[in-house]
């Protein structure tokens, strides 16, 4: 059950998110129960990448949902955005449509944080992401990534930072 | 830490005196329960400071989650453009679990506020944009919900209980908490 052996020790904090100029890794996610996505199929636009711990936060205007509003303001730039977390697709299903979401969220959920992982946003020891954004430029290299405190919304103000500093 | 940037003018509702030591920035949505819940905590932290402190209030309706939020904010810019606009804003608070038509053109009545105009206003959406400018000018100074404070231009990220509201404006002033 607990495995307690020193060769797998984790890190508590995870050894930072991928910086710019980093290539972004690639991956294919399920986007609902039976649809998936693969980021390099968005290559020639920018995207967004927010990593989040968790659906179902009980505050208005949680981050997903705030970025549901300001989605008009991402779209002016081309780009797309991504809602990560390590929920299931059902349980992305139900929040996505309780909170009228226009855009997909990803479950990184088996094996379970595997993309967060690879971008540097995975809290091992909580078992869920950071709240990592990660602006990567229409060549799929990241032209901008953040990594907030775990319990302050970032906001969107980074993000429409970076997309307006992309070169046109 | 996030920051405001888009400067207070002449253009945004305040309560209090341009030269209070703190000016607090709400970025708020009337159909919001968190700002519901603040608003009778900010009218405590305005009693508690006087004229120490200037109130600004700025629209940040999230329109996807609160179908009313939009429309209500347009009504007490409605109200503002009279000279109102604080009147409207608490009795949209104070009846927060009622908004809708019905209850718009009834504070426009109580406020002796046109009926008419305000069914103009609403239909030809008059006030659309400057509560759009309010919400764009939010985001980009990192408003992340609702509400968010700004404390003398820095975002507040702690809670927005009186205590901890009271506690970041003394700080902001400099001055120890039993001032």
């Amino acid at each position: 059950m607990v495995q307690s052996s020193a060769s797998n020790v984790v890190p508590i904090q995870s050894v930072g998110v991928l910086p710019a100029g980093a290539a972004a890794p690639n991956f294919t996610l399920h986007v609902t129960p039976d649809q998936t996505l693969t980021m390099s199929d968005l290559l020639g636009r920018p995207v967004i990448l927010a990593f989040y711990p968790a659906d179902w936060s009980p505050v208005c205007g949680d981050q997903m949902a705030l970025y549901n509003e300001i989605l008009p303001e991402f779209r002016k730039f081309g780009a797309e955005l991504l809602g990560v977390s390590v929920d299931g697709a059902w349980c992305h299903n139900a929040f996505a449509q309780s909170r009228h979401l226009h855009f997909p969220l990803l479950a990184d959920f088996e094996p379970k944080g595997a993309v967060a992982r690879q971008y540097g946003a995975y809290r091992t020891a909580d078992g869920f992401c950071e709240r990592a954004l990660f602006v990567v430029d229409k060549t799929g290299v990241i032209a901008w990534s953040y990594c907030s405190p775990v319990a302050v919304n970032p906001g969107a103000d980074g993000i429409l930072q970076a997309l307006e500093d992309l070169p046109k | 830490m996030a920051a405001l940037k888009i400067p207070i003018t002449a253009e945004d509702h305040a309560r209090g005196p341009a030269s209070a030591d703190v000016t607090l920035v709400e970025y708020g949505d009337y159909e919001c329960p968190y700002c519901g819940q603040a608003y009778s905590i900010v009218q405590e932290v305005q009693k508690q400071f006087g004229k120490r402190l200037r109130l600004v209030f700025r629209n940040f309706p999230l329109s996807e989650m609160h179908p009313y939020a939009e429309a209500a904010a347009e009504v007490a810019e409605f109200a503002g453009a009279q000279g109102k606009f604080w009147e409207m804003h608490d009795k949209l608070y104070e009846n927060q679990t009622r908004l809708g038509e019905a209850l718009y053109f009834d504070l426009a009545d109580k406020l002796k506020l046109s009926s008419t105009a305000l069914l103009q206003a609403l239909e030809q959406r008059t006030f659309e944009a400057r509560v759009r400018a309010d919400f764009k000018g939010g985001v980009r100074s990192g408003v992340n919900g609702t509400p968010t404070f700004f404390i003398n231009g820095h975002r507040h990220d702690g809670s927005f209980d009186l205590e901890t509201l009271v506690s970041a404006i003394h700080q902001a002033m400099g001055t120890p908490k039993s001032a």
